[in-house]
């Protein structure tokens, strides 16, 4: 497995990308999503196995990194870590950050491995699977991987169904690649070719970020002092070992679903952990236990949700759709035939996961100190060189202006998404799974000789279409119990 | 928390064409019935070629779906009203005023003139006043950007003021 890894220039992407990812992980704000966004063009000079490596290393690693701002400044530097901050930084200010931290990072690493035995054992069953599956099928799990965004976050059902048929209809945007007839071009020549994944991301992520922190300039950081992290007792081993194992899984199976990520798998992670604690009041006080659960649990979801972006081409989260968009830059087509064609390339990525989760311990366990000082940039430094970064970039996939001009767009509607509680992460997996919906319903109806009744023929089709009712109906029944469905 | 609930209540008590969930509601429907009425005027496929769908169906029922959606959303805030935002600081409007120089600049002057123009003003609007950090954010980096994409990632800018001096 670790073979093709083997070589001095793949250890050293690795090596930057963990480093890179830690440090997008612990800047409030970036994270591995909008990070994975800026350097997807830089990727265009790397082979496509460095690239996904670069990537996935990036992932790894800035999901971690995040725990770091949690627990020193109780500001999560990724929304995965925002369950992480309830017990981090309060365990911090009794003036244990280093033990916190110490937790924090075992947990990580030791979910992150666990996800990546679940992904190497795992995906290729469920690309075989994908063998059985024709257009009706893939249609299927598509509208089950958008009704699944439904509950994403903690934010409205309704409001991220709407940002999912929004990312959808972005995508219809150009020559429809059926008939080529023109979508929404409006006579703009360099809107044929459609909206770029990039601008998009680009825009909503980090311009529209930048937005927010201009909103923010007052807002001062309360740090703790960190000395240096400190592995976990023996102690804290009894108290936390069954929350890790438990919280592993838990991650690595909300990863798998389509469109679930981290931010969903650690507050079910800390919530889990809570309701089986011995002590259940030492949550939100400091809690060992609950940091536990949550950072095993969003790591956990690293390895998971790659299980459906690699077998099947569906993004299980935000920063997998990055990943995804890398794969289709660099000409590789995820799904069953990936697997057969190519194994050295998904054992790298493989071995690739599992060495960034050992790096990112190394480097978070004696550098925990060092990355929390990145917070120390001031973001009327930072936020300008990230502009720069961003426009560059978003120019450089296809040198047009255009471009530039949609990302600022983006950027100013993913500020007002988010003010108004409009999730932007649907946006993104509406955007790269447009064109497969679109794409598998118009040829499953040609299939079907205009038949619709005959997608229930499809017993598979069949069982993602029932499962897209019950991921359409829970977070609805869970936001009117909880009174909270707008 | 009496600070937030009369904040809610001045949201409930505005008339309903003030209230944020209005205006949301109102610009979305507003956007996607131009968007649908839009779509009436693509071209559509005879009968003998097509097959499945026009290329029109499919954003029109995305369009209907939001618009229903967004019925829905905006039906249930009259139970739940949204809770009000603080009004937006002066920096905000900066921030877009700069992305509208950058358009400007960027299409007028120069590429690289307008992320140094952007740079220098977000920097120094944001509080930033030493003369090094305001040259770093505004000349130093994106010179290092520009040299970087040039030279590594074989990229050609667009012309312009200064660019040329670059190219030429």
């Amino acid at each position: 497995m670790m073979a093709p890894l083997f070589s001095s220039k793949l250890l050293l992407v690795l090596l930057f990308g963990t480093l890179f990812g830690l440090i997008l992980g612990v800047l409030p704000g970036l994270g591995p999503t909008t990070g994975g966004a800026l350097i997807l063009p830089f990727t265009m000079t790397l082979d496509p196995l460095s690239a996904i490596i670069l990537l996935t290393s990036i992932y790894c690693a800035g999901t971690y990194g995040g725990a770091i701002t949690a627990v020193l400044i109780n500001t999560p530097g990724t929304p995965a870590a925002a369950a992480t901050c309830l017990d981090g930084y309060p365990l911090a200010q009794k003036g244990e950050a280093g033990r916190a931290l110490g937790m924090a990072t075992v947990s990580s690493t030791v979910g992150g491995i666990f996800s990546v035995i679940v992904l190497v054992f795992f995906a290729p069953i469920l690309a075989n699977l994908a063998y059985e599956f024709g257009q009706p099928e893939y249609f299927a799990l598509a509208i089950f991987g958008l009704t699944m965004l439904a509950s994403i976050g903690d934010g409205s059902p309704i409001k991220n169904l709407i940002a999912g048929a929004f990312g959808i209809l972005i995508s219809t945007v150009g020559k429809d690649f059926m008939t080529s007839i023109d979508r929404f071009t409006y006579g703009i020549n360099e809107l044929s070719v459609g909206i770029g994944f990039i601008p998009v991301v680009v825009g909503l992520f980090a311009i529209s970020e930048m937005l927010t922190q201009s909103t923010l300039l007052h807002q001062v950081f309360k740090r703790v002092a960190l000395k240096a992290v400190k592995l976990p007792t023996k102690d804290d081993y009894k108290k936390t070992w069954k929350t890790i194992l438990r919280s592993s899984g838990i991650g690595s199976f909300i990863g798998v679903l389509p469109a679930e990520g981290g931010t969903v798998a650690s507050l079910i992670g800390y919530s889990e952990a809570k309701r089986f604690s011995k002590n259940p009041e030492e949550f939100g006080k400091g809690s060992v236990e609950g940091i536990a659960g949550a950072e095993a649990a969003n790591n956990a979801a690293t390895g998971g949700a790659m299980v459906p972006t690699l077998a099947l081409g569906i993004p299980g989260s935000a920063t997998t759709a990055v990943i995804l968009t890398g794969l289709i830059i660099h000409g590789v087509r995820p799904g069953p035939d990936l697997f057969k064609e190519q194994p050295e390339f998904l054992y790298g990525i493989f071995g690739a996961m599992l060495i960034a989760n050992v790096l990112f311990f190394i480097f978070g366990f004696f550098g925990a100190k060092l990355f929390a000082r990145i917070t120390l940039v001031p973001n009327k430094i930072l936020w300008p060189m990230i502009f720069a970064v961003s426009v560059c970039g978003t120019y450089s996939l296809s040198q047009s202006i255009i471009d530039v001009w949609i990302m600022l767009f983006f950027g100013v509607l993913g500020f007002f998404m988010r003010r108004y509680g409009f999730s932007v992460v649907p946006v993104i997996i509406g955007l790269i799974l447009g064109e497969l919906v679109e794409g598998t319903l118009r040829q499953s109806i040609v299939i079907f000789d205009g038949n619709w009744l005959m997608f229930l023929t499809r017993p598979i089709a069949l069982t993602f279409f029932v499962l897209s009712l019950i991921a359409l109906a829970f977070p609805l029944i869970r936001s009117k119990k909880n009174k909270k469905i707008i | 928390m009496n600070n937030v609930r009369d904040k809610k209540r001045a949201n409930k008590s505005l008339p309903f064409f003030f209230r944020t969930e209005f205006k949301v509601f109102f610009a979305i429907i507003l956007v996607s019935t131009i968007l649908l009425i839009s779509t009436f005027s693509f071209d559509t496929v005879p009968p003998i070629l097509n097959r499945g769908i026009q290329p029109a169906t499919f954003p029109k029922g995305l369009l209907v779906l939001i618009i229903a959606l967004t019925s829905i959303t905006y039906y249930l805030s009259f139970k739940k009203p949204w809770k009000k935002e603080k009004n937006l600081p002066k920096p905000f409007f900066l921030t877009i005023l700069s992305f509208i120089i950058f358009i400007i600049v960027s299409k007028t002057l120069d590429f690289f003139l307008a992320i140094s123009v952007l740079s220098i003003f977000v920097s120094y609007y944001w509080g930033e006043r030493r003369i090094f950090y305001l040259l770093l954010v505004s000349i130093i980096f994106p010179l290092a950007v520009f040299i970087f994409f040039e030279m590594i990632l074989g990229l050609r800018f667009p012309p312009g003021i200064i660019t040329n001096l670059y190219y030429y």
